[in-house]
């Protein structure tokens, strides 16, 4: 076929672009109500909400059609229910504010929930007062991007998530902002997808929360001050890299938790002011590498059987406990890294220094085995166990050190 | 008593010992300050030195004093003077003069660089304020080992001896036995062996003032639970009172019986 053939087709698509007919809804219109409207506008068309207030829940997509707002009009749902229910493929919606979703113990109101589709765009939409603002259910190939989501949780149990997905795939979620929601982000039975650039703060429980979620990527993304930090949990092949988690500070916190975790990279991200920097438990084969663990309490602990991990060329800056260790057995390789810490010499000058490092401390290991006695934390006698053990080794793995510690800690790109 | 607490009092502040004491901290609150600029972080290095050093000066500047002392407080002792008003005025005398060193020699730098600006400066009051405390506690167990032992070898050995024991030993003990009764609940345990140990008790009160306190854990909302409340607050400086008392209490029926 020549080129000539497909002009009529093109022709064809450019008039039907341009001349798609356009549903207007606005306070001063002939039509007031986006129910109506949204049953007016013909499959494929765009329908057009003007700027105003519109008390209205529980509107129901049927159909591929694109929703635009002019400078952010308010769907108020008064509490009552979902905000917008889509069942058809291909729906965008996009320049929106959504807000009071009602809240429910049974249901799991949105302000967008979508069931069983395809294509789907959401972007630059602002929820408030939302029990949960995206609930994305087995759907495939979606954009979740540039919105604002920003709740009033309190207790875990009478919130919900910022973005939810549950059995879905090839879904995008890009440059959000979510505040003050139960997890800011959370992925159930979720594959090939990916979240980049999000900033997820202030979260009663998870910024990001990862369960049974295979071959996903999230990178530059924000994780501050969350109740518990970012879980990652029973899924494989996770790719996190340049990612901060910083400030998430408690009893119970961490900046990331790793669960059942195989086979995932850990790539240049920054772990800064966290209780614990990375709590691995049942985690093996991960590489960690170039990422920065300054100002934790512990930069990682090591729950049990972790097996098979790769921590190479990080620094570990000023943290009170670099490694925390469990068990005897330890074939976990830490190599080339920059530890605060170390008091070693380079004879050679190669910038590795001549002596390796031992960066579990007794104490640590006996903390890690009896949580109770941090309670002698900074005594006197801690500080000479350590100072024994660093000496001659008994109860820590003999292997669990880095051969080749460095003498500066590693540019990284922060 | 108060012309005795004087006379003591005039007599440390003259001595060689004192301006030592005082221009040690005043030398190691600069290099501090020399060191990191924050004041937040200057408490934190504080503390560990705090807990393990005022203790240890206070014991052997007591024994020490008890018994370079001795011929003069022999003297006294002839006098129309209550054994008590005499044991009790050299006991503060020393006491007063030791945490005043303490508090000038760390608060001149801290004040110069500015800790009335900062946030830390509450912590900077409790960390002086458990410093005093320390000072009396350890002065007052010298005193009592001073005056049970005639021999000066004997009380020196059995107060370093007894700064050993609550300084390192008994934290020894304290992490065995957490650790042999790892299967039962630990936290009233921990609580309660805190309370009997006034170094621990101080350091675990300056801890749960910072923030580094989060890395407690469990077992540190547990504390934090009791000591953050007013009555946690009460309780635990009642027990550094009664660690002042007590021994000093001992102290003065001690020396009421004593024949020398």
């Amino acid at each position: 076929m020549t080129i000539k053939s497909f002009i009529p087709f093109i022709l064809l698509l450019t008039t039907s672009v341009l001349f798609a007919g356009k549903t207007k809804v606005c306070p001063s219109c002939e039509n007031q109500s986006i129910r109506t409207a949204i049953k007016s506008t013909p499959v494929g068309d765009t329908l057009i909400i003007e700027q105003g207030t519109y008390l209205e829940s529980d509107l129901t997509i049927d159909k591929p059609i694109t929703i635009i707002g002019i400078n952010y009009p308010v769907i108020d749902g008064e509490e009552k229910s979902y905000i917008f229910n889509i069942i058809s493929d291909s729906v965008t919606i996009k320049g929106l504010t959504l807000k009071n979703v009602g809240l429910s113990y049974t249901t799991d109101f949105a302000a967008i929930h979508t069931y069983n589709v395809k294509t789907f765009h959401f972007e630059d939409n602002r929820i408030y007062n939302a029990f949960f603002g995206f609930h994305i259910e087995k759907s495939k190939n979606g954009i979740i991007k540039n919105n604002t989501i920003i709740g009033s949780a309190i207790t875990e149990y009478n919130s919900g998530n910022g973005i939810h997905l549950w059995h879905c795939s090839k879904i995008q979620i890009l440059g959000n902002t979510i505040e003050k929601m139960r997890d800011g982000i959370y992925f159930e039975f979720v594959k090939n997808s990916i979240v980049q650039g999000n900033l997820s703060q202030k979260n009663v429980r998870y910024g990001l929360h990862f369960m049974f979620s295979d071959n996903n990527q999230y990178k530059n993304n924000h994780f501050e001050i969350n109740g518990a930090g970012v879980a990652v949990m029973f899924s494989k092949n996770v790719i996190m890299e340049n990612n901060t988690f910083r400030l998430n500070w408690g009893s119970a916190s961490y900046g990331l938790l790793l669960k059942e975790i195989n086979d995932a990279v850990i790539l240049n991200n920054t772990f800064d002011q966290n209780t614990i920097g990375i709590n691995a438990d049942g985690t093996n084969r991960i590489i960690f590498k170039n990422n920065n663990f300054k100002n934790n309490g512990w930069a990682i602990r090591f729950l049990g059987a972790c097996y098979g991990n790769n921590i190479i060329q990080n620094n570990f800056l000023q943290n009170a406990l670099d490694i925390s260790y469990k068990g005897s057995m330890n074939n976990n390789i830490f190599d080339k890294n920059y530890w605060s810490e170390y008091a070693g010499y380079d004879l050679d000058k190669d910038n590795i220094g001549d002596v390796p490092y031992r960066p579990v401390k007794l104490f640590s290991y006996v903390v890690n085995n009896t949580p109770e006695t941090i309670i002698l934390l900074r005594s006197l006698f801690v500080d000479i166990i350590n100072f024994s053990e660093k000496v001659s080794p008994i109860f820590t793995p003999d292997n669990l050190k880095d051969f080749n510690p460095l003498m500066k800690p590693i540019q990284t790109n922060d | 008593m108060l012309k005795i607490l004087k006379y003591s009092f005039f007599d440390l502040a003259r001595s060689r010992w004192s301006y030592i004491y005082f221009l040690f901290y005043l030398l190691l609150g600069f290099i501090l300050f020399f060191l990191n600029h924050e004041v937040s972080k200057a408490v934190i290095t504080l503390l560990n030195i705090i807990i393990i050093l005022t203790p240890l000066i206070g014991t052997i500047f007591g024994v020490m004093y008890y018994y370079s002392s001795k011929e003069f407080t022999e003297l006294l002792l002839a006098q129309p003077l209550k054994r008590t008003t005499i044991f009790i005025g050299q006991y503060l005398g020393l006491s007063l003069s030791l945490s005043l060193s303490l508090i000038l020699g760390l608060g001149i730098p801290f004040v110069l660089y500015g800790v009335f600006l900062s946030s830390a400066i509450w912590n900077f009051t409790m960390l002086l304020l458990i410093g005093g405390f320390l000072t009396f506690i350890f002065v007052a167990l010298s005193f009592l080992i001073g005056l049970s032992f005639n021999d000066k070898i004997k009380g020196f050995g059995v107060a370093i001896l007894l700064w050993l024991f609550l300084a390192v030993i008994y934290d020894g003990i304290f992490l065995l036995s957490m650790i042999l009764f790892d299967d039962y609940p630990l936290d009233k345990f921990a609580l309660a062996m805190t309370m009997f140990n006034p170094i621990d008790l101080s350091r675990i009160l300056i801890l749960l003032k910072l923030d580094i306190s989060a890395l407690l854990g469990y077992t540190g909302a547990v504390f934090q639970k009791f000591f953050g409340t007013n009555f946690g607050m009460i309780i635990s400086m009642t027990v550094l009172s009664l660690w002042i008392l007590v021994p000093s209490w001992f102290m003065v029926k001690k020396a009421l019986k004593k024949d020398f």
